[in-house]
């Protein structure tokens, strides 16, 4: 609790920086304005002007905060939550992506993982691999899966999803082979004591003792997960989401759309990994593992 | 049919070849090799089923044509690494980096400014940040400067929360030990704290690596001028020309692995004295 007042400034500080930056990048059209309308602006009424523009440069906190309800809260309001000019409509298309990605990208980790634990000829032959698939760009050739993708008659949504999967599997594979790993000489030898078997192994000691450094990578993953989600709704934009939303916004100068968008995304992130934080906490006092 | 006859067998006798080869002592050349094998069975196994199954180019053209593409192509391949990679990725890079690297020093003197920025960058890190590139493309126009703009967006919050982190990690021992020596707080810095910091600001470095490569590329998919590495994927991708698009993803690849390989050798000569550098 002690984190609360300096999160807060540091915050707030965030807040004064946006609403300085609006003031500046807006400045000059609403002198432009003022000087085609052959009034002089004071500094108070310019500041006012930045505040209010249709089509800022930078929209202030307000003005996204006020889309976003127009968006969210005020379409639920009237019952229209699921239309397709709402935010949740597109908040939703992204999420199935994202979750679909995710899920798959996690079970391929994991598979991956124990092939590499438990043999050492893959070890040495496909870990290198990854880590060198890491260095790859993949979000830069995101489109171009995307549309082999869809041209091979596969459904949108796994095609955006094959993205999410390829960002979300490394983290996985990383962290599960150091969890498989971790149980020390001590605890491996107490179960050669015991006589067990390698799977007795695995799925005694090995599979519980990875469990705080699956949810670490979770974590990572489903981040990771959700960009590629919206980089491939870039491509995929006839079938909306909040990277659809960005792509639209920035063909008509939409700013304020843009950053309604961007903030959608970025609550959908942080809730996700809360909700996988949550899940952490749970599983692993059931386990007796917390800290 | 022959094709894929052929891939297997290949793919099994390297497999065995591996198997073999990983069950010796490892030395020098096995950590080269078992790698190596693999990746030239992949390459043969793509080129194999494409040819065997008879999958049209335009899905995914074989290895053997994007080799073809990428060596026809060297002046216009250059020159878009040399937008994108140079200009874009680089000079972001290096700003992202630095300012990052500032911004941490400036911080570390005082606790509750550590104790704020800290959950605060570690949430920005997680943020789909790739999503200013339109914005940035909007305030600094086609040009090198709107992707070099979002590299930095994109680098910064990753390095600097990596270099706080870094910062409070000499123990407390060591601190004392300053102490009793009457070392003056630039001293300590630089003879302390920031070597002890180096493993994690190059974590934080090697990170960026990728996400600078990623940002220069992506940003370019919201309006470039007539070259770059994104420029070209996307418009040779609504010319269904995958081969050029592949020779363009060789490009990045290796320039991407080569960053990323620079930046870990420059780790192993600053932190030598590290335990995951020696063994």
């Amino acid at each position: 609790m002690r984190n609360v007042l300096p999160i807060l400034t540091v915050v707030l500080a965030l807040f004064a920086l946006w609403y300085g930056g609006a003031v500046m990048l807006n400045k000059n059209w609403a002198y432009d304005k003022a000087q085609r309308a052959g009034v002089e602006l004071s500094f108070g009424e310019m500041v006012k002007d930045t505040m209010t523009q249709e089509k800022p440069r930078l929209p202030p906190p307000h003005q996204v905060g006020a889309e976003l309800w127009k968006t969210t809260g005020a379409m639920v309001q009237r019952g229209r939550a699921f239309s397709k000019r709402s935010l949740i409509y597109h908040g939703w298309i992204t999420l199935s992506s994202t979750v679909l990605g995710f899920v798959f990208g996690t079970g391929l980790g994991i598979l991956l993982a124990i092939g590499i634990v438990h043999n050492r000829a893959m070890d040495k032959s496909v870990m290198p691999w990854i880590i060198a698939s890491q260095t790859i760009p993949i979000l830069a050739i995101a489109p171009m899966i995307v549309v082999v993708l869809a041209s091979a008659q596969v459904d949108d949504l796994i095609a955006k999803g094959v993205i999410s999967m390829y960002l979300s599997f490394f983290p996985v594979v990383v962290g599960m082979v150091k969890g498989l790993r971790s149980p020390d000489h001590m605890q491996m030898d107490q179960m050669r004591t015991w006589n067990a078997s390698r799977g007795q192994t695995f799925w005694k000691l090995r599979l519980p003792a990875s469990a705080p450094y699956l949810f670490a990578s979770l974590k990572v993953g489903i981040a990771a997960s959700l960009i590629g989600a919206v980089v491939a709704e870039l491509s995929l934009s006839q079938d909306g989401g909040l990277g659809a939303r960005m792509l639209v916004g920035s063909y008509y100068g939409q700013t304020v759309q843009i950053w309604s968008a961007l903030i959608a995304a970025a609550t959908l992130a942080a809730l996700m990994v809360a909700s996988i934080g949550l899940l952490q906490r749970v599983t692993l006092k059931r386990m007796g593992m917390a800290q | 049919m022959i094709w894929i006859v052929f891939v297997l067998v290949f793919w099994i006798a390297a497999w065995r070849v591996n198997i073999i080869l990983t069950a010796q002592k490892p030395n020098r050349f096995n950590a080269f090799a078992v790698p190596a094998l693999f990746g030239i069975t992949l390459l043969l196994l793509w080129e194999g089923i494409v040819r065997g199954f008879g999958i049209s180019p335009v899905l995914l053209p074989p290895p053997s044509a994007i080799a073809v593409t990428f060596s026809q192509n060297l002046p216009l391949l250059w020159e878009d690494f040399f937008q994108t990679f140079v200009k874009g990725a680089l000079s972001g890079y290096i700003i992202g980096c630095g300012a990052a690297f500032l911004v941490a020093v400036a911080v570390d003197r005082s606790p509750f400014l550590q104790r704020g920025l800290l959950p605060v960058g570690n949430f920005v890190a997680a943020l789909p940040i790739i999503g200013l590139a339109p914005i940035m493309v909007m305030w600094f126009g086609f040009d090198w400067q709107s992707k070099a703009a979002v590299v930095v967006a994109m680098v910064f919050f990753p390095v600097l929360v990596n270099t706080v982190q870094g910062l409070q990690a000499s123990d407390a021992m060591q601190r004392d030990l300053m102490r009793t020596y009457a070392a003056s707080y630039p001293q300590a810095l630089m003879k302390l704290r920031l070597p002890a910091a180096m493993p994690f600001i190059f974590n934080g470095l090697k990170i960026a690596t990728t996400l600078a490569l990623i940002g220069a590329i992506v940003a370019e998919f919201f309006g470039s001028p007539i070259k770059g590495m994104g420029f070209r994927i996307s418009t040779e991708v609504g010319r269904l020309a995958l081969d050029m698009v592949w020779a363009e993803i060789a490009v990045a690849a290796i320039a991407g692995s080569a960053f990323y390989g620079l930046v870990a050798l420059l780790e192993k000569g600053v932190t030598f004295w590290h335990p995951s550098q020696r063994g």
